[in-house]
């Protein structure tokens, strides 16, 4: 299903469309078919006007058995096209889900939605029959049937679907030539049966001039990774353990080995997080990318890239938290864990992504404020965005800012033996130290996790010395609020109402203030990229409204440091379902602070 | 750059501007002092050697060392110079680990470590006891060992490490003692100059702790009925007088006595470079407590495809069949659309 969703999207999205995805999949591998723990989901959004989420409600929703129909009938529009495989409608499925009558049979679906009864199982295997595949492999083409005939409703060009079966299944012509046909079925079908009279049209979207290509975040973050060390001529290290929803930015690099990027799948969460460290001591970009459970085990190793004061990038890519939690769900309960999960006094810097397509950008400002500023930085992104997509305008390679990697240079008398000695922890006026590279002669140092007396770097005990460094690190974190851009928001610089999101929630709350500026509100929308620190001017945009609402997927977590920050009164709109907000909820929202 | 024009280092040009704060009598003194001595022999400059060590007494070792370092957290050394050693294998890395931080809270690295083969020198100071926590058990401490947090004696059957070295495919192993200085020397030489992971397992006593754990291998009155010094292709005889040897008896190694019938080709012949490791394997496990004398020097030998090699082969590889990286090309790789 996952599949059948890819294709729609870069179908939609060639087509002209501005598309948002929701990819939504139970964490097990093989989760029983026909159950309600087993239903796999691919909500897409495509419109002929921009758009920033997936969407609350669906048009159309395809069921391709029970299970699948009960877990998602709510998401449908009232009056909207319901297909459902009929065959799947049997005595088994029924029960599986729970249903005691098949509501195909009751009647009670065709009062609220155009309901289609299509027996995609029976039409597929007619379709494929003579190519001597078994019942069970003609019945995996199903998908491509239901796709065609989505195709055929929308009106959208089976050529690009056509040729992912080429490169897919090439080296097995019969199961090519299988799903060659349930597509042109399924189209067919559509065309042929009355039933379906309407056939709708979305035309392309107005989106800026250039070339376009669908993006996920997970690819677009590597992508980000990979141009940013391309950029400064470093070779690019991953140290990382697979964890769901981060495993395919470790796939995604691992593929780009001749951009002298070297992927490292550790042992464990730890080795991961440590090679980093050593890999950034080496002198290369360095990165560790993880979910909330490997960031967790990656706390002590993250204090020591603190003490050594290294650059390196640290991914989160947040799911459904606490422990396993929901591993395949989204959430953006990490914030604290980010900003404070560390022991000690170890602060570090936190920026997030708002879309997929804006991961690629993230992942070259975390290198940029890593290296400038000589230390880890967080990035956080989530599952909403990890896994879903949007059409990306791929940018001039000129246009891109290459971050500029200064090492310490060899001392032009001696190494200490004779006068000159190298300071590992000499500050600039950014408070950041060298980056002094092995191999450098006359720079030889150590570096460690005690604590280190400043400027020299040895190890220091003396009480003085450590309030000085624990102030230095968190002043060094503060200075980044100079080289980061002001605070923007997205309507009137005053009024009754600012919502402030940040991560995933950026387009169901762009598209919720759109809306209530519609009509007529005084509400502006304020979405931070620049958790820690913040930019400078942040105060006096959340003190221009008379309320401040902060929307985001956990109990409250950017409001806490935005009321510590501030002594600041701001208002939340949380959720904890694993689920991204809807446009609806945040408008409802919005309009009773308003109304209140 | 020829070799000759290569400065000439001497011991005194690898110590750095620190005090060493082990206690007074430490044996890690010796092993500090026997490294110096043994990397100006190697050849490679100061600025291209990292030291990387864990948490413990013995991970103090880089503070002392004039070149580069890192003194990171408990257990994780070998993690560290995996990362540092991929992306540069330029540089010469040695790890430095105790048997605390090395087989308890790191053992998970040290094996993936040891198995991934990269080239890098692990030195484990073993002296069966924690230092630097103030007298716990350690890994390597003997059953029934009465320490601070085993009042009634230790109840965990303790770790014998190159047995676990072996397991975890070791290419180089080695055991040498802190007081044998000539022997270290010649350890410590060899490990730096194998290709692929070394591991170099050193007697090192704690003096505070646990004092004399390993005096029957170090006293001069028994140290050469209690030990037995490894020799490749030589036949494994030991004894004050040169008239005891190894035998193999079925699966079992025995010790016997030369004459009587008994000559040197009965005796077991040492070969390190036996592709298969199961005679280095029974080595590891003789133990003075069972009556057996302990090897000391290199149990194995063998060369091996070392990841640091490989991980860089197939960035090559792939830049000799994909052409170096071309972001332009990245990006429009796929389906793209042009909005005019």
């Amino acid at each position: 299903m996952q599949l059948a969703g890819t294709q729609f999207t870069n179908t939609s999205a060639l087509a002209g469309n501005d598309v948002a995805t929701f990819p939504d999949f139970p964490a097990e591998i093989r989760a029983p078919r026909g159950t309600k723990a087993g239903v796999s989901g691919f909500q897409i959004h495509f419109s002929s006007h921009d758009i920033y989420t997936p969407g609350d409600t669906v048009d159309a929703l395809v069921a391709m058995n029970p299970a699948a129909l009960i877990t998602n009938l709510g998401d449908l529009r009232d009056g909207g096209i319901l297909i459902c495989n009929e065959s799947a409608f049997d005595k088994k499925g029924l029960a599986q889900a729970g249903y005691a009558t098949s509501p195909l049979e009751d009647g009670s679906l065709e009062k609220k939605f155009k309901l289609h009864k299509v027996d995609m199982t029976k039409l597929t295997r007619t379709a494929v029959d003579g190519l001597g595949l078994s019942q069970k492999e003609a019945d995996r083409c199903r998908n491509f049937f239901a796709m065609g005939l989505v195709f055929w409703l929308y009106d959208r060009s089976l050529d690009p679907t056509m040729r992912f079966i080429e490169d897919k299944f090439g080296k097995k012509p019969e199961v090519a030539e299988a799903n060659r046909r349930a597509l042109t079925a399924g189209y067919n079908y559509g065309e042929t049966v009355e039933a379906i009279n309407t056939q709708y049209h979305v035309g392309k979207a107005e989106l800026p001039p250039g070339t376009y290509r669908n993006i996920m975040g997970n690819t677009a973050l590597a992508w980000g990774l990979v141009a940013a060390a391309h950029l400064s001529g470093r070779r690019l290290f991953l140290g990382a353990y697979p964890i769901t929803p981060a495993s395919d930015i470790l796939h995604e690099l691992a593929k780009h080995k001749h951009f002298d990027v070297l992927t490292f799948q550790a042992e464990d969460e730890i080795a991961a997080v440590t090679a980093t460290i050593g890999a950034s001591f080496a002198g290369e970009m360095a990165v560790t990318a993880s979910s909330g459970p490997g960031i967790a085990l990656k706390g002590e190793a993250l204090g020591l890239a603190v003490m050594t004061e290294l650059p390196m990038i640290v991914i989160n890519v947040q799911r459904g938290g606490p422990s396993t939690g929901l591993p395949t769900k989204t959430e953006q309960a990490d914030l604290f864990q980010a900003m404070y999960g560390r022991n000690g006094e170890c602060p570090m810097p936190v920026i997030a992504a708002a879309s997929p397509a804006d991961c690629f950008d993230v992942a070259q400002e975390a290198w940029r404020i890593a290296v400038e500023h000589m230390l880890p930085v967080f990035l956080l992104t989530d599952g909403y965005i990890a896994n879903g997509s949007e059409p990306w305008r791929l940018p001039e390679v000129a246009s891109l800012k290459p971050t500029k990697v200064k090492y310490a240079e060899p001392l032009a008398n001696g190494d200490g033996s004779n006068g000159e000695t190298f300071l590992p922890y000499e500050r600039n006026e950014r408070l950041s130290r060298p980056w002094a590279r092995p191999g450098t002669p006359t720079l030889m140092h150590r570096v460690g996790g005690l604590e280190k007396q400043d400027i020299t770097g040895n190890v220091s005990y003396d009480p003085a010395n450590h309030q000085h460094m624990i102030e230095t690190r968190a002043k060094k974190v503060e200075l980044i609020a100079d080289n980061i851009p002001p605070q923007k928001v997205d309507g009137p610089e005053s009024g009754d109402l600012l919502v402030v999101s940040w991560g995933g929630p950026y387009g169901a709350c762009a598209t919720a203030v759109h809306a209530a500026q519609a009509a007529g509100k005084a509400v502006a929308h304020c979405h931070l990229r620049y958790l820690n620190p913040f930019p400078k001017n942040l105060e006096q945009v959340l003190r221009s409204y008379k309320r401040v609402l902060v929307a985001e997927l956990n109990c409250g977590q950017l409001r806490s440091i935005l009321r510590d920050k501030f002594l600041l009164d701001a208002a939340g709109l949380n959720k904890v379902q694993g689920k991204p907000f809807q446009v609806g909820e945040i408008l409802e929202r919005i309009n009773t602070e308003l109304a209140s | 750059m020829s070799v000759e024009s290569l400065p000439v280092l001497k011991p005194n040009d690898f110590a750095s501007d620190q005090d060493v704060r082990w206690c007074p009598g430490c044996g890690d003194y010796a092993i500090l002092a026997q490294m110096k001595k043994v990397l100006p022999d190697l050849g490679v400059p100061r600025e291209n050697i990292v030291f990387i060590s864990g948490i413990g007494c013995s991970s103090r070792f880089p503070y002392y060392m004039n070149t580069y370092g890192m003194h990171s957290i408990h257990g994780r050394a070998p993690a560290v110079a995996t990362g540092l050693k991929t992306v540069r294998p330029d540089l010469q890395v040695w790890v430095i680990t105790g048997d605390g931080d090395g087989l308890s809270i790191g053992g998970n690295h040290l094996m993936h470590a040891i198995r991934r083969n990269m080239d890098l020198n692990i030195i484990l100071f073993n002296n069966r006891i924690y230092g630097l926590t103030k007298g716990q058990y350690s890994p390597t401490s003997l059953l029934g060992a009465k320490t601070k947090s085993t009042p009634m004696g230790a109840i965990d059957n303790p770790l014998n490490p190159l047995s676990i070295v072996i397991g975890a495919e070791g290419t180089f192993v080695a055991r040498t003692i802190d007081t044998n200085l000539k022997h270290m020397g010649a350890v410590l030489k060899r490990a730096a100059e194998h290709s692929g992971t070394s591991f170099v397992e050193v007697y090192q006593n704690c003096n505070v702790f646990n004092d004399g754990a390993w005096d029957y291998a170090k006293d001069r009155d028994t140290k050469e009925d209690t030990t037995l010094e490894l020799e490749h292709g030589k036949p494994m005889i030991f004894g004050k007088n040169r008239d005891k040897g190894i035998r193999l008896n079925g699966m079992d190694p025995e010790v016997v006595q030369l004459g009587k019938g008994i000559t040197e080709d009965d005796l077991l012949f040492h070969d390190e470079r036996a592709p298969e490791p199961s005679l280095a394997y029974l080595l590891t496990r003789m133990r003075h407590q069972d009556g057996f004398p302990e090897p000391i020097g290199v149990f194995r030998a063998i060369e091996s495809p070392r990841y640091d090699e490989l991980i860089n082969d197939q960035i090559e590889q792939a830049k000799a069949s994909k052409g170096p990286g071309d972001l332009e090309k990245l990006f429009t790789s796929g389906d793209t659309w042009v909005v005019e």
